[in-house]
């Protein structure tokens, strides 16, 4: 229990501090896209119930609607049907000592900002390795592009063939999966895969192959800059929701001052 | 023409919206009815075929009691004139002077009607039914040879909503309706402001419209638009017409229903409980005051077409919340404008007729500038309006197979 | 031929002074005025076994709950809603109901009141056809409607705005003498033409004043009236017509001229016998009309004769002779009345103003109900002096 009672005066010092790795849930924020005549997931809206008016004198409340995948947001299993049959696939069965977890950051920020397209290889990966070490089983692996500062248009950056945003290739993520077993990917942009991933075999590699794995997802995370290439603790609950596939929340990283 | 609209002084109280007098029998809404739709019928005897005015239950010259409205000769000799100088009325006290006349039509009637500024006593005349800005339908004296322009002054502004000069905003600009009817509005000498949801998304500007962020399923998007334009639009074009295949059980969910549902019936009502207001309150505001809110709707708004099950109620919606906005909003005209399938990508697998963006957009603008409420455009809007007006359950039972 | 009139008087000439605004209802006008001639006459309300009321403002009530209310039981009663000529059409009904011995004594009363909203609320559901087809039209009311009458006969007939004149100034003589006129101030011709317009061709002085007011007179047979000590005129002759001339697109004649020969060989006399006429005089063309229709000219031909005539009471054709609506003041149904009591009192010699030298023999015209596009009822009758 003295650890836990450091942790605790360490966060109150300042010496562990918390950074949100959270995007604002508004309307405005983007969200995954798909071809019209498939389902969609909703965007975030808000509607406003009473504010201290003949609807509510004293209290002030919204009523709020968005898909699971709306916002920053967490991604399980269940999510892609390569997981669709695994155990405990879904947010609500999770194990809860799942959403606290180490995580590296891979910085590939400088070759994203000229390379929308950018594709993060296994090669990219035993690069980072070569200068920070082995990829740790059981933590996550956060994409860092800065791509979480750009926002509207820019961020979506769709275009006639699609949006065109920065992700993983197949080998790229069956190396995190099947050799360094890592707990799941974390990304800035909508998706945990590129925007051009469905040209992949298997298209959207990282869905496939994480979830194909029981592994997880994060998108839309943003202040990766805020954190070192290894020693942060990702703290990631998702709602708890039955049968869930994913859920919009709030993503806190814990670093070392 | 009137020319535009100058400055407002901003000492100057912004004129009331009041109505014209609005009490009329029930017999009489048959004019009302005729004028929504730019047409012109009296009311015939079936026993003798003598034509009637006012309108009556019982015919004037040998007492039948079928008086069916039907087209008639709208033409007539104006007899005499008067300019009305004062009017214990409100809303023509603030229109005076104010003209009208005594036309003694062909058809045999004498009717006293509004009359245009360039007619006088002698003159043959062309009556036209229009609606006046409480919605009621009343009778107008024109010269028979008379152009657009030449008929542009400040009593026919009183009937029409021509969107020359007017401040208008369409809320779609990435359907093709809306970017079409960005187009026709901007020809016709209005002012565009062009609606793009979600922005983020690429988008086609339009040469000419100011492109502004506005998602009706978005209450801020709403908010935002309504403090930026409230008080500065004339004429609302909703263009976000949402249609989409599928019947309740193919459909298996409610997804695309509420989708629908937002983009026919929440989305609009938001923008009208935004704007509306502001809108309503400027109804007499100037020259160009603002005059009317548009609504584009699938045809099976009227009775349900089954393949399109979902769409048709999320239509049938939204005709139903148009038809208390012409209450809630009047003076401001509501304009339905019923379309049949579109040539879009969403009928692809629907033969032809079917109706161009183009087409619809140059119905609309023609709507407004005759002052019309309620338009079909196409034939196949047209031929499902006239069935469900001949029998509507026939024609439920006629889409339902 | 019809029956005459023998032994049928009027008399007890009654009218309760005018006010632009009333706060009171009409009830207090009407029973007012009731009140003033039965005392006129030295009568009880008991005494009154017939009633006629004609009025706009009585609200839902009618002679009907004007008996209760009034405390009279008439075994004859009527109510008559025609406006300018209701006061003709009372007449008529209430001299053969004596004439019959349905009722011996008949009150005819007319009144309204006047509040500063109630001639529009009155407009604004007038009638089924004037709510339908007129009032959305700029709710000129009785202006817009007598405009566009007067617009028609001065393109047909040529009349101008100084014949017209003629006929408001001399009223508006006639009026000085009327205590109870709302407009006494006198008017010359220039006035006149230089009045605000109103609804071309109307101007101010074509009109009347919407006021509160109420006349009344008692129908009765000569004995009564002698027994009574009344003085009284008799009724020679009436006619009456409704929607005449319906053909016609426009109104240019009204339904006089269906019925004045009646008019005229019932009382045995023709129009040069008349001493003094009074007509409705809501706007002067009406005047005009009348004057042609009743055989006075020839149609089309009244402006002339208002240019070669004289209609001040003193003149060679005393008209309207107490001022008539145009300078007293409209009080409603009561301007169907107000001639037939100035008439009255012309030939029983109890004036309120200037008097007629001489008058035997009086014409009094009724126009009432601008139904849709023109008057609907007309009627009129031949007094003679000397109940």
């Amino acid at each position: 229990m003295s650890s836990l009672a450091d942790f605790a005066a360490d966060l109150a010092s300042g010496s562990i501090t918390v950074v949100d790795l959270t995007q604002t849930l508004s309307a405005d924020f983007p969200t995954i896209t798909l071809p019209p005549e498939f389902g969609q997931c909703a965007p975030f809206r808000l509607e406003e119930i009473s504010r201290y008016d003949s609807r509510g004198p004293a209290w002030y409340w919204n009523n709020f609607s968005c898909g699971e995948h709306t916002g920053t947001h967490y991604d399980a299993p269940i999510h892609w049907v390569s997981g669709k049959d695994f155990p405990n696939n879904t947010v609500d069965t999770i194990p809860a000592s799942k959403f606290i977890a180490p995580a590296v950051v891979i910085d590939c920020s400088k070759e994203t900002a000229g390379n929308h397209d950018f594709v993060l290889t296994r090669a990219v990966l035993e690069t980072w390795e070569s200068r920070h070490g082995h990829i740790p089983a059981g933590g996550w692996v956060l994409l860092r592009t800065d791509w979480s500062k750009r926002s509207g248009a820019a961020y979506a950056n769709m275009r006639e063939d699609g949006a065109h945003t920065p992700g993983p290739d197949p080998e790229a993520v069956r190396f995190l999966v099947e050799e360094r077993d890592v707990l799941g990917f974390g990304t800035e942009t909508i998706g945990t895969d590129a925007g051009q991933a469905h040209l992949f075999t298997p298209p959207y590699p990282a869905h496939f192959y994480m979830h194909g794995k029981g592994r997880y997802g994060l998108q839309c995370l943003c202040n990766l800059d805020l954190l070192p290439a290894t020693g942060a603790v990702i703290v990631s609950p998702p709602l708890k929701i039955q049968g869930g596939s994913g859920s919009p929340l709030r993503v806190l990283a814990l670093v070392m001052a | 023409m009137v020319p535009p609209p100058k400055r407002k002084n901003p000492l100057r109280r912004t004129q009331a919206p009041l109505l014209p007098p609005s009490a009329r029998s029930r017999t009489a809404l048959g004019i009302t009815a005729a004028a929504a739709q730019g047409r012109f019928v009296l009311q015939v005897c079936a026993a003798c075929e003598t034509v009637q005015y006012p309108p009556r239950e019982i015919c004037g010259a040998c007492l039948g009691d079928e008086l069916a409205w039907r087209a008639v000769p709208s033409e007539g000799t104006l007899l005499a004139a008067t300019t009305i100088r004062i009017s214990g009325d409100p809303y023509f006290r603030e229109r005076m002077p104010w003209r009208t006349g005594t036309v003694a039509m062909d058809a045999g009637p004498t009717v006293i009607a509004h009359v245009q500024a360039s007619l006088v006593p002698g003159d043959r005349a062309r009556l036209v039914q229009k609606l006046d800005r409480a919605g009621q339908g009343v009778m107008v004296a024109l010269p028979l040879a008379a152009t657009h322009d030449s008929l542009d002054d400040p009593m026919m502004r009183e009937l029409t909503n021509d969107p020359q000069d007017r401040r208008v905003l369409v809320t779609d600009g990435r359907h093709p309706i809306g970017q079409a009817v960005a187009r026709a509005l901007l020809a016709a000498g209005a002012h565009v402001v062009l609606g793009i949801a979600d922005i983020w998304k690429p988008f086609a500007s339009v040469d000419g419209a100011e492109m502004i962020e506005l998602d009706l399923t978005d209450a801020d998007s709403v908010r935002r638009c309504a403090a930026a334009y409230g008080g500065r639009l004339e004429i609302v074009v909703n263009t976000g017409l949402y249609t989409r295949p599928g019947g309740i059980l193919a459909r298996g969910d409610l997804t695309t229903a509420r989708v629908e549902m937002e983009a026919a019936y929440f989305g609009p009502m938001r923008l009208a409980q935004a704007l509306g207001p502001a809108l309503r309150s400027r109804a007499a505001d100037g020259t160009h005051p603002a005059c009317a809110w548009v609504n584009v709707l699938s045809v099976y708004a009227l009775t349900n077409l089954p393949s399109w099950g979902t769409t048709s109620a999320s239509q049938a919606a939204a005709l139903s919340l148009s038809q208390a906005l012409r209450a809630d909003l009047r003076p401001i005209r509501v304009v339905n404008v019923l379309v049949g399938p579109l040539d879009d990508e969403w009928h692809q697998t629907v033969p032809s007729p079917k109706v161009a963006p183009t087409a619809l957009a140059t119905a609309i603008v023609r709507a407004l500038r005759d002052g019309i409420e309620d338009v079909a455009v196409g034939d196949v809007a047209q031929d499902i309006l006239a069935r469900w007006l001949d029998d509507p359950k026939i024609l439920e039972r006629e889409l339902a197979t | 031929m019809r029956r005459g009139y023998d032994g049928v008087v009027v008399t007890a000439p009654t009218t309760i002074p005018y006010e632009r605004y009333s706060i009171h209802s009409a009830h207090r006008w009407i029973g007012q005025a009731l009140a003033a001639a039965l005392k006129r006459a030295g009568l009880r309300p008991r005494d009154v076994d017939g009633f006629c009321c004609s009025s706009f403002s009585l609200g839902l009530d009618t002679a009907v709950g004007l008996t209760q209310h009034f405390g009279i039981s008439p075994r004859w009663l009527d109510h008559i809603p025609m406006g300018g000529a209701s006061g003709i059409a009372a007449l008529r009904r209430a001299a053969r109901a004596v004439q019959a011995g349905d009722a011996d004594i008949v009150a005819c009363v007319a009144g309204d009141t006047n509040h500063p909203d109630s001639f529009r609320q009155q407009l604004t559901g007038f009638s089924r056809f004037s709510t339908d087809a007129v009032y959305p039209y700029g709710a000129g009311g009785p202006n817009m409607s007598f405009a566009l009458l007067t617009d028609a006969y001065m393109r047909t007939y040529g009349a101008t705005r100084e014949d017209f004149g003629r006929i408001c100034v001399s009223q508006r003589s006639n009026a000085r003498n009327t205590p109870h006129a709302l407009m006494k101030r006198p008017l010359t011709l220039e006035q006149y033409l230089a009045a605000r317009p109103i609804a071309d061709p109307i101007a101010l002085f074509d009109c009347v004043m919407p006021c509160a007011g109420a006349e009344a007179f008692l129908v009765m047979r000569d004995e009564t009236a002698r027994a009574l000590g009344l003085p009284s005129a008799r009724l020679l002759s009436t006619i009456e017509r409704h929607n005449a001339f319906a053909e016609d697109p426009i109104q240019l004649r009204g339904g006089w001229a269906v019925d004045r020969d009646e008019l005229y060989g019932m009382a045995g006399v023709g129009p040069g016998d008349i001493d003094l006429l009074e007509t409705y005089d809501d706007y002067p063309v009406i005047i005009m009309m009348q004057i042609e229709d009743l055989g006075f000219c020839a149609k089309g031909e009244a402006p002339a004769f208002v240019r070669a005539h004289d209609l001040r009471v003193t003149g060679d054709f005393p008209h309207n002779t107490s001022g008539g609506q145009l300078s007293v003041g409209q009080a409603g149904a009561a301007g169907g009345h107000l001639g037939l009591v100035e008439a009255i009192r012309q030939l029983t010699g109890e004036t309120l103003g200037a008097k007629v030298a001489d008058a035997k023999l009086a014409m009094v015209s009724g126009f009432g109900m601008i139904n849709y596009d023109r008057g609907l009822c007309s009627g009129a009758a031949i007094l003679a002096a000397g109940g």
